[in-house]
């Protein structure tokens, strides 16, 4: 099967643009505000999000990674997968709203897995979430709060998001 | 990771994997909720023939933040006082469903016996066995080292150009081979000092350099001395006249402590003979990593648990 370009570097750009007004929109400014990305890809657009934001309103909002692998519910149905390290800013999530940003929004699991995380890592404010492309086919009762683009998949298809930090080239194909 | 038995078999890109993720299982130790769900409704048998403190209490921390069950089996009060043998207590241990075996055995080879043996289908995690390996240990004596050198951009590194003397008893430290093969493997240099009847034959065929003068190989300015306990209970012949004369010649006393570059880190696997091998100052001090190889210990077996359990099938 070919792949298919449905995002090219200046959606990806405008869509994170649009997501980081509708975070602080939705937040009213940026007080209190943590973006965790998830591993890998997730960590490079909480980054990029981080930046935008930084550049709307500076300084206030803080970035960082949260690995979700040790709460996987497919664990020991996979081949041993190395984790990510885990970065919280420093102050903690107590008290805090988090973003949770991760590229694709597939069945929902990660989510539920890095919900978990967030659980025993403290008590935020409140938890949203962010998710460059939404593909539907979701397991759980989990819905993103600020999407880049919604992409109506079939479960044969493949979405494949390649960003310029670790592939070399902004682009999200579907095969 | 099917077993742990020996830092032999481990190749240098797997050996960084082990402290990558050791890394990662530190961090768990400063949160709030100090546990990981990963090992949920594993069970971790913890089998040990041998007296140990450090290494079993570190094993059962590690199982029980990855929320493993642990079953602690020491020989002394069981029924292989009675004579049961290694097959039979094994035979036992699959039947209960245990999913690991951390063992630890004063015969060396026990636990390899254990993983071909096709007795038990646990992964098989080596604790020490005779004077053969204790792996765990040099992975933590590794993590340690990287940590120090490195600090937070650890991460990926291996040892390349580190200097490490390890002192002492090398014929029956299991400790000392461990850290020869995996200190090596990660591209470290390893020197031996030792009196002369404490260095095993066929030492030739080690990837390390030979002393007999601890003075000497603290002139070298090492970037590590490891200092190995004198274990009287392997001492079954005169090795040296008396622990006077041992302590004088090949023990870490202040004198050799203030030679010894600053930023070198004193290393020793516990438990101390404080004045014998290492002075109570060397022992407590800046230099001295002993309570952080055993905080370290508990993150090292934290990351090997996780590869040998978490995972399903390849």
């Amino acid at each position: 099967m070919t792949a298919r370009t449905v995002l090219h570097q200046a959606d990806i750009t405008r869509a994170l643009t649009r997501i980081s007004h509708e975070i602080l929109e939705s937040n009213r400014g940026s007080s209190d505000l943590i973006l965790l990305g998830i591993p890998k890809r997730g960590v490079i657009l909480a980054n990029r999000l981080g930046a935008i934001l930084d550049g709307i309103e500076p300084g206030a909002v803080k970035v960082g990674a949260l690995d979700v692998t040790m709460y996987r519910d497919d664990l020991a149905k996979n081949p041993t997968r190395a984790p990510y390290p885990t970065a919280i800013p420093a102050g903690g999530i107590d008290g805090k709203t988090i973003v949770l940003v991760d590229d694709v929004l597939f069945s929902g699991r990660t989510i539920r897995a890095a919900l978990n995380a967030i659980n025993d890592l403290g008590r935020p404010r409140a938890v949203r979430l962010a998710a460059l492309v939404d593909r539907g086919h979701r397991e759980l009762p989990i819905r993103a709060d600020f999407v880049g683009k919604n992409l109506p998949t079939s479960l044969t298809e493949r979405i494949h998001v390649r960003l310029e930090e670790t592939d070399g080239v902004d682009e999200v194909t579907i095969e | 990771m099917r077993h742990l038995l020996s830092t032999k078999d481990l190749a240098r890109d797997e050996a960084i994997a082990i402290l990558d993720i050791a890394e990662d299982m530190a961090d768990v130790a400063n949160r709030e909720v100090k546990k990981l769900p990963a090992l949920r409704g594993k069970t971790v048998v913890n089998l040990f023939f041998e007296d140990s403190t450090r290494t079993r209490i570190s094993f059962e921390a590690a199982a029980k933040r990855l929320s493993a069950d642990v079953i602690n089996f020491s020989a002394k009060g069981s029924s292989v006082s009675k004579g049961e043998s290694l097959k039979d207590t094994a035979q036992t241990l699959a039947a209960m469903g245990a999913d690991a075996v951390v063992i630890r055995h004063g015969a060396s080879g026990a636990p390899a016996t254990l993983a071909q043996s096709g007795w038990i289908d646990a992964g098989i995690v080596n604790a020490g066995d005779g004077t053969h390996e204790h792996p765990t240990q040099a992975l933590l004596d590794a993590f340690t080292i990287r940590r120090r050198l490195h600090g937070n951009a650890a991460r990926g590194k291996g040892l390349d150009g580190v200097t490490v003397t390890i002192v002492g008893d090398i014929l029956h430290s299991r400790v000392a081979r461990s850290n020869v093969w995996l200190l090596t493997t990660l591209g470290a240099h390893v020197h031996l000092v030792a009196p002369a009847t404490l260095v095993p034959i066929g030492i030739g065929n080690w990837p390390v350099t030979v002393g007999y003068d601890l003075d000497a190989a603290i002139a070298d300015k090492p970037n590590v001395i490891m200092m190995l306990r004198i274990q009287s209970e392997r001492m079954h012949a005169a090795f040296f006249p008396n622990a006077r004369e041992y302590s004088r010649e090949w023990g870490l006393d202040d004198e050799r402590l203030a030679k010894l570059p600053t930023g070198s880190l004193v290393m020793h696997p516990g438990p101390m003979n404080r004045g014998l091998e290492i002075s109570a100052n060397a022992a407590d001090s800046a230099q001295s990593t002993v309570l952080e190889q055993v905080a370290n210990g508990v993150s090292i077996r934290m990351a090997v648990l996780y590869l040998l359990l978490a995972g399903g099938a390849e």
